[in-house]
């Protein structure tokens, strides 16, 4: 029993019911949301640190013991994931200060803000399947109040499909327990391990594995991301850096928990079409990154390649490519929130979207041209930036598991963020200034963000080895499902 | 019992689908919130249709799994609220954009 794992869940929420009152006080709502910012910061370093000296932390909900009550289970992957959100968003917050403007930030942009990261941390830390569907729905609601806040021709055209995609998805959520409740009698994620691998996953439960794939893959833009470009253009570049950055990782979480904990005895059959889903998403993901001119699409397409990437490594399943899974996401977290932050300063101090409107910003504005220029390196893998240990980890997993033709793939997706991001570097910083004058923006704050974030980005790679320990210890919960169970079953 | 249910959740099913795939918002919306009703008939099914007194209180031969109930009314309860949004956010299109057929919002430009 540890109190501090509802911390993460109750900060934000407490913060958000407090912000409704001050509507009108923008200057307090951004000082309240800054100090629960930090706190959250706080606690989630706390939490990681205790997992990582006392092993997993799980929390009874009203005493009710496992599996019968709602159990909150902290291993070193959930609270990892849980620092990760709080250090992103918290940078993403400081972000919106300067980039929302004051209409949206008047009505309840920081409390929707709050309650999406109710829904993310609460994703991370349950242990019960309906609770993570609820905290799904808690973290998809505040997603669409943030996705159509302003109100702007373009955010009015995407978000009814937004909503209707994650309304049907959730549909089949629902249903999707249902078939197991039916199947195994119980909701509990590891009491659902323990009878899935009694009865031997046969017919009936790779139906529902299967199905449970199509839901999580919906939502973190698996194969199944025809929705992601669009929406993810319409809000303004804060929101953009936090949908990027937490809510396909979401999603990703949940398809590395089902698979790793709860379907696990029928890897020929869910594996291998994980690993069909993960190369497909990565071919797709990269026409798209170098196909488009838009800064925008761009991003986006690059967010749909790192969610195969990881995908890929968990389809491996050896425990290198699961480390490598672990160090892959916290470091695209860190990654994507930078890219997002980054793309809407140079949006705003371009004061286009389009590339071809783009060009010499270096002269103006160096500092940012060169943060995004180690980011575009940290995002293809070169060391010692962050992303070089996850990659080297999945692709040597891969190797390890014989799969030759999905690693080259992965490596090939992997020049085509290089391509496409230096496509963005040379067209928007290098080249002729357009002819029209640039708009004069204040962007120190912004920058001054997007260099603690890169700071981040390069520390995690030369800190590797250090980051490595945590999360070898995350691995090794995914690799041996018995210890999650051993932990909350306390048998 | 359990084929009438079923019957009647195919049905509910055809129609939120049929509805999805027209070309009004509205109706649209109308066939998401059929679709969440059907689905909650089959998590009631699936979970088996018992005959019993109520659990926890006072003595019976068998009693009625509560667990299924409660699942369905915290998903009616945010079905409703994400149906409501839906209908806010479907007239908020209609202000903006002067149209709810898909169509044509798809042609609207930035």
């Amino acid at each position: 029993m540890s109190n501090v794992l509802v911390l993460p869940v109750l900060i934000p929420l407490c913060t958000a019911v407090i912000l409704f009152f001050f509507k009108e006080k923008i200057r307090l709502q951004r000082g309240i949301s800054t100090v629960s910012g930090l706190l959250n910061m706080i606690t989630a370093i706390l939490l990681v640190s205790r997992v990582h000296k006392e092993g997993i932390l799980t929390l009874e909900m009203g005493g009710w013991a496992a599996p019968y009550g709602i159990v909150f289970v902290g291993d070193m992957f959930a609270a990892l994931l849980v620092m990760m959100t709080a250090v992103v968003s918290f940078a993403v917050l400081l972000y919106s200060f300067q980039s929302i403007e004051e209409k949206r930030e008047r009505f309840y942009y920081y409390p929707f803000f709050q309650f999406l990261m109710v829904g993310v941390t609460g994703s991370f830390l349950t242990g019960d399947i309906f609770n993570l569907f609820v905290f799904f729905e808690v973290m998809l609601i505040s997603s669409y109040a943030l996705i159509s806040l302003g109100g702007t021709k373009l955010q009015l055209r995407e978000t009814p499909k937004y909503l209707l995609i994650n309304i049907v998805s959730s549909t089949l959520f629902v249903a999707a327990v249902a078939y197991l409740y039916a199947a195994v009698g119980t909701l509990n994620m590891a009491h659902l391990s323990q009878r899935i691998a009694e009865s031997g996953q046969g017919g009936v439960l790779n139906v529902i594995a299967v199905l449970f794939l199509i839901v999580f893959a919906l939502k973190a833009g698996l194969f199944l991301f025809f929705w992601l470009p669009g929406s993810y253009s319409a809000p303004p570049p804060a929101v953009r850096a936090l949908f990027g950055a937490l809510l396909t990782k979401v999603g990703l979480y949940a398809i590395i928990r089902t698979f790793t904990l709860m379907f696990v005895n029928d890897p020929g059959l869910t594996h291998t079409l994980i690993a069909w889903l993960a190369a497909v998403t990565m071919i797709l993901g990269s026409l798209g990154a170098v196909a488009y001119k838009d800064l925008p699409r761009i991003l986006n397409y690059n967010v749909i390649i790192s969610v195969g990437f990881v995908a890929f490594g968990l389809a491996a399943g050896t425990e290198n490519a699961l480390n490598g899974a672990v160090f892959y996401l916290l470091h695209d977290m860190l990654a994507k929130g930078l890219m997002f932050i980054l793309g809407g300063i140079i949006i705003s101090a371009a004061g286009t979207e389009r590339l071809s409107g783009m060009g010499g910003l270096i002269k103006k504005y160096p500092l940012i041209g060169w943060m995004f220029f180690i980011l575009t390196l940290a995002l293809v893998g070169i060391p010692p930036l962050s992303g070089f240990a996850g990659k080297v980890l999945i692709i040597r997993g891969a190797l390890d598991a014989g799969m030759l033709t999905l690693s080259l793939i992965a490596l090939g997706s992997s020049l085509m963020v290089l391509y496409s991001l230096i496509k963005v570097f040379r067209l928007a910083f290098w080249g002729n200034e357009p002819e029209t004058e640039l708009p004069k923006v204040n962007l120190r704050g912004a920058t001054a963000v997007a260099a603690v974030l890169v700071i981040l980005v390069i520390a995690m790679g030369i800190g590797a080895d250090y980051v490595y320990d945590y999360v070898a210890q995350a691995g090794e919960v995914l690799a041996t499902p018995d210890i999650y169970i051993q932990a909350i079953m306390k048998e | 019992m359990e084929l009438v249910m079923a019957l009647a959740i195919g049905i509910l099913f055809t129609i939120g689908v049929y509805l999805i795939l027209s070309k009004v918002l509205l109706r649209i919306i109308l066939g998401t919130s059929l679709l969440t009703h059907g689905v909650h008939l089959l998590l009631l099914t699936m979970a088996g249709l018992k005959q019993g007194a109520a659990p926890v209180l006072g003595d019976a031969d068998s009693y009625v799994d509560p667990l299924p109930q409660a699942l369905i009314l915290t998903s009616i309860v945010i079905s409703f609220g994400v149906t409501a949004f839906y209908f806010v956010l479907a007239y908020r299109s209609y202000q903006g954009l002067g149209t709810d057929e898909i169509d044509s919002i798809k042609e609207v430009k930035e």
